[in-house]
């Protein structure tokens, strides 16, 4: 995967939004560019407002960026039109969001199942049950996202982007509502699918000691990248 | 506190919390204001168009000259004064001469309607505003006819000479009444003297008529029935014409039920637009009361902010209503000639206190379960307000709906009606919803993985989607209520006069000349010839005891008793009339003989099934048992009688007939011709009248029309609530779902399987409600055939799949059109 160039300004206030620009926009991002090899494991870390997140999402192409590109398997992804990047998603990509993005009338199981059902995958029960077992909530497959709590609202999450064994997998603080056990035990799953299957990581954290197990950490500041180790 | 709230209600309506609220009071409040001003505007305008068939507002007749002390009285109110009276008297022309039933006039007759005059005989004629001039009368078509004058002629009338001079062609109050059998002539009542007709012992009626304003009517009406004297009566609109006063009638109801549809539509868009701010408001609740607010504290700002809400809203819906009313009296000055009365201050009121009642009576529960939201919610999303309480409270909602109702039925029997059929429509449409849901969700095991996915949605959240089913069923049931039955209803209404209703009748038609008469009317193209026996009686006794006029204290019953009631003997029921109670003639009534009753006259004269009748008729009396009381339809024109008895029973007493027929278009001398050839008969035409009353009876139609538009309006807005409550939720799921790789078109499957679904059911709910309430309002209240109409059980399912689907598109849309990032940054 290749970034060259990406920046997102976003206007201020509804009414700069088709003004001169400058003086009330906000520099979200600023000329980003990085290169991940498949199979590599890369931490993003950087302060509170300083753009993982959205950053992460231009590398999924859930958001769209002012200016620069992304290839994606060979593929650019804003080259292609939202129906494109969708299915370049559903083929290669893995998602978890900081805030979950669980639907709150499917339960936990179901909400594990959607990949796969959308994928059109037969056995989608049983390998999201499976998933979830994975993850500690055998028990709670039938909850409701609302009736679980943050760690494990977080958890189905990560379920949920396993769950298609995904090449290339971003995760938004997968650990940030995680007590240390079960956090490590998070991590070391996305480590064991690093290993097994090769598939990329790219990992936005706070926390060093992860940050210390990826191959590569990359600090953003002021919505640039301010070093790389 | 106060300046708080306030700061909030501007916060929420920043962050766009408050629209669908604030659109929903204000339309409701708009709704509800424009449907009363211009009810109440329509109904005063309507109440005075059919005066005209008086002529003027009230109507004073008397068989001798008024006293001065009743004319003064009049223009001493301020009220408008017009002069007539009428005789039958002989008129002259070159060697033609023929029986006239004049009418002079003062100027500014008639007070109510407009007279209109052709320049000629088969010309075009126009409304007119003038009388015959001093020296000039005006004769109506047959007259012109039958003495062979044009306009300008010499006409003889008693001891003076006119000149002949327009041809009268409408007179907005002639009205059926055997002295205007013959044909009209109208002079000025300053030329009566000349002719010295007018001596003591001839038979003239004297009119008095009045106009003006309601209250200064109604206190006239008061005064002068004080003083009314032998031979004097006063005419107002309730016993003017039964034909005019049951379109009136039938008018108002309509009018009033709209205005009831409208607030029951308001107060579901109201209740769904607050279900959706406490539903949205619940995080925020739980927070402050983390941040230490007491609970008492929340509610009150949060009643505070919902107050301001309400009168900032209502103000706005009544500066709506009042806007779009005066656009329609506008547009309806084409349709109802004279300006329409000023509108009052009550519905600037109704609608405020709409407005408020109903925010109040729909978010205060709510906002009291609020109260009840444990700060535990910020952490615990599932802990929400107790279950049970909340149908308790709703109560609330639903008394103030009730109380609103009963304001605006002014009766508890209808309010009850309405509020009833509405709650058992909710039930029903709930019950059968979520029973479909279950049945379709289990059913439908098979398919596609976006159908599949999509009917199992329906299961996932099976109350919001019964909600939603409700609601848009509750919504499409008034709109198909509103375009498809209304129009029917009016069909069915219209339909009452058919065109080949008969327009002449015939009275004293000898035995011994049907036949011949017959005859004759078939040589001239006249078809469906009706004839009756008629046979004079006064009814003399109830149970074997005498009856008279002291009997009863009721004006009209004194009058009808102590004249002679026209019977016919008939075997079979008349097709317009229809039994109330105990059962047409039977084989052994037939023998026996029996009497049926008019349901009015039944009333009046506390008349039952069971009941012996004595009648005197000719010096012989007959009694016979009341077997049924029957229901005229007084809008059909045709012979109608009061008492019908099998024929055994009165065919040896004399009769003379009578007879209906419609007339063939285009002759207009036939009228003439018959009373030549038979110069017993009495011919009386009603053409004018069929022609008046269809004329009536379609500005009213056009004016209610008007009226429906507003509860349209409401209906549509409670479809827009009911679809925005989801429209969230769906964009949601559809920019998770687009995040998780699904293509545009999954995403739409998904959705399109549960929305036809959904949308079907709606609309066959939809379909359901509104027939049902077309039939009741057809057969129970306007008592008019139900036209079934096959149609609506298409429109209803395409209408409920067209919302839904439009409700998918537009929350798909927002996913669909944007980076899922985007949208989902709108909708948390
Ligand atoms: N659509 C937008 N409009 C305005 N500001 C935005 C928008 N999206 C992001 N921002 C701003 O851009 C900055 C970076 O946001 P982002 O979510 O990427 O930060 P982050 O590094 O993930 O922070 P955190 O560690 O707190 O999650 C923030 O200041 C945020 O307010
Ligand atoms: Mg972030």
């Amino acid at each position: 995967m290749q970034a060259a160039g990406l920046s997102k300004v976003v206007p201020l206030n509804e009414t700069s939004a088709n003004g001169t620009p400058g003086a009330d926009e906000l520099v979200i991002l600023q000329d980003i560019s990085l290169k991940v090899m498949p199979g590599e494991a890369v931490a993003i870390v950087g302060a509170s407002g300083s753009g993982k997140s959205t950053l992460l999402g231009l590398l999924a192409g859930l958001d769209t960026p002012s200016s620069g590109q992304v290839r994606l398997d060979g593929a650019d992804l804003f080259g292609l039109d939202e129906d494109g990047r969708a299915a370049l998603r559903a083929r290669l990509l893995g998602f978890v969001f900081q805030s979950f993005q669980l639907l709150p009338a499917l339960n936990a199981l179901e909400n594990v199942m959607l990949p796969l059902e959308l994928a059109g995958e037969a056995a989608a029960a049983n390998r999201a049950a499976k998933m979830l077992e994975r993850v500690g909530l055998a028990e709670r497959l039938r909850h409701y996202p609302k009736t679980l709590s943050g760690g494990e609202q977080q958890r189905v999450a990560l379920a949920r982007a396993f769950v298609t064994q995904p090449k290339l997998l971003l995760a938004d603080e997968p650990t940030g509502n995680l007590d240390a056990a079960t956090g490590a035990g998070v991590i070391d799953l996305m480590f064991e699918l690093n290993a097994e299957r090769g598939t990329t990581l790219l990992l936005v954290t706070h926390d060093e000691a992860i940050a210390s197990r990826c191959g590569r950490k990359i600090r953003l500041a002021g919505g640039r990248i301010d070093g790389e180790a | 506190m106060l300046r708080l709230a306030l700061r909030m209600l501007l916060r929420d309506w920043r962050a766009g919390e408050l629209r669908v609220l604030a659109l929903a009071l204000v339309l409701a409040v708009g709704g509800v204001a424009s449907v009363a001003f211009f009810a109440d505007r329509v109904r005063q305008a309507l109440t005075r168009e059919a005066h005209q068939v008086l002529g003027a507002d009230m109507l004073m007749t008397a068989d001798h000259a008024w006293a001065p002390e009743f004319r003064d009285e009049i223009v001493r109110r301020g009220l408008q004064r017009a002069e007539s009276m009428n005789f039958v008297s002989m008129v002259r022309a070159g060697n033609e001469t023929l029986l006239a039933a004049v009418k002079a006039v003062t100027p500014g007759y008639p007070l109510r309607g407009r007279l209109r005059i052709a320049p000629g005989l088969n010309l075009p004629d126009a409304d007119t505003d003038a009388v015959p001039p001093r020296g000039t009368v005006w004769l109506d078509e047959r007259m012109m006819a039958a003495l062979k004058v044009r306009p300008g002629d010499a006409i003889e009338l008693g001891r003076a000479r006119f000149r002949a001079g327009a041809v009268l062609t409408l007179e907005p109050d002639r009205g059926v009444s055997f002295m205007n059998f013959a044909p009209r002539l109208m002079m000025q009542l300053d030329d009566l003297p000349a002719t010295r007709l007018v001596q003591p012992g001839s038979r003239i009626s004297y009119q008095l008529l009045a106009a003006g304003e309601r209250e200064g009517i109604r206190q006239l009406e008061q005064w002068t029935r004080a003083r009314l004297g032998r031979g004097e009566r006063v005419d107002s609109l309730d016993n003017a014409r039964p034909e005019v006063r049951a379109g009136l009638d039938r008018a108002q109801s309509f009018l009033g039920l709209t205005a009831m549809l409208a607030v029951v539509l308001s107060a579901v868009a109201i209740a769904l637009g607050t279900r959706r701010y406490t539903q949205r408001h619940l995080d925020g609740y739980a927070v402050m009361r983390c941040l230490g607010a007491a609970q008492s504290q929340l509610f009150a700002l949060f009643a505070w902010e919902f107050l301001l809400l309400a009168l900032a809203a209502s103000f706005a819906g009544c500066a709506l209503g009042f806007v779009v009313q005066n656009l329609v009296a506008w547009w309806l000055a084409a349709l109802i000639p004279g300006t329409l009365p000023p509108p009052g201050p009550a519905p600037v009121l109704q609608g405020a206190a709409t407005g408020l009642v109903l925010l109040l009576g729909f978010a205060l529960p709510p906002l009291l379960q609020l109260k009840e939201v444990p700060a535990l919610r910020v952490i615990r999303r599932d802990v929400g307000p107790p279950r049970q309480a909340a149908l308790a409270v709703y109560i609330v909602g639903l008394a103030a709906v009730f109380g609103l109702l009963l304001w605006q039925a002014g009766e508890l029997k209808l309010a009850s009606y309405v509020f009833g059929g509405f709650a058992a429509a909710f039930g029903i449409f709930a019950a059968i919803g979520y029973g479909a849901l279950q049945l379709i969700g289990r059913l439908g095991r098979t398919g596609s993985i976006s159908w599949r996915y999509g009917l199992a949605n329906l299961l996932r959240r099976p109350r919001a989607n019964a909600v939603q089913i409700v609601a848009i069923a509750v919504g499409l049931t008034a709109v198909l209520l509103l375009t498809l039955i209304r129009g029917d209803l009016l069909d069915a209404w219209r339909g009452r006069l058919p065109p080949d209703a008969p327009d002449r009748f015939l009275v004293n038609i000898q035995p011994e000349q049907r036949q011949t008469l017959a005859e004759f009317l078939e040589r001239n193209g006249v078809k469906r010839l009706q004839t009756f026996p008629m046979v004079r009686a006064r009814l003399v006794a109830i149970n074997g005891k005498p009856v008279g006029a002291e009997d009863y204290s009721d004006e009209r019953a004194r009058r009808q008793i102590e004249r002679e009631f026209n019977l016919t003997y008939l075997s079979e029921l008349p097709s317009e009339n229809k039994i109330t109670e105990g059962a047409w003639f039977g084989p052994e009534d037939l023998e026996h003989g029996a009497v049926s009753v008019e349901h009015w006259i039944a009333e009046r004269f506390g008349i039952r099934p069971g009941d012996a009748l004595e009648f005197l008729s000719a010096g012989r009396s007959f009694s016979a048992p009341v077997t049924s009381v029957r229901k005229l339809d007084w809008d059909s024109m045709r012979p109608n009688f009061f008492f019908i008895t099998t024929p055994a029973l009165l065919e040896d007493f004399p009769a003379s007939y009578v007879a209906s027929f419609r007339a063939p278009a285009g002759d207009a001398l036939l009228t003439l011709r018959l009373s030549q050839a038979f110069p017993n008969l009495t011919v009386i035409d009603v053409s004018v009248i069929l022609r008046q009353v269809q004329m009536v009876m379609d500005q009213l139609i056009g004016a209610v029309q008007l009226v429906f538009l507003f509860a349209l309006g409401a209906g549509v807005l409670v479809l827009y609530a009911a679809l925005l409550a989801t429209q969230d939720e769906r964009t949601h799921e559809a920019a998770v779902m687009r995040a998780l790789g699904a293509s545009r078109a999954q995403v739409l499957a998904a959705q399109r399987a549960e929305f036809a679904v959904l949308g079907a059911i709606a609309g066959l709910l939809g379909s359901l409600g509104a027939t049902a309430i077309g039939w009741t309002l057809a057969t129970r209240v306007f008592q008019l055939d139900f036209i079934w109409n096959g149609w609506i059980w298409l429109a209803g399912p395409a209408l409920g799949l067209a919302c839904i689907v439009l409700n998918a598109w537009a929350g798909a849309r927002a996913a669909l059109s944007r980076p899922p990032m985007a949208a989902l940054r709108e909708v948390i």
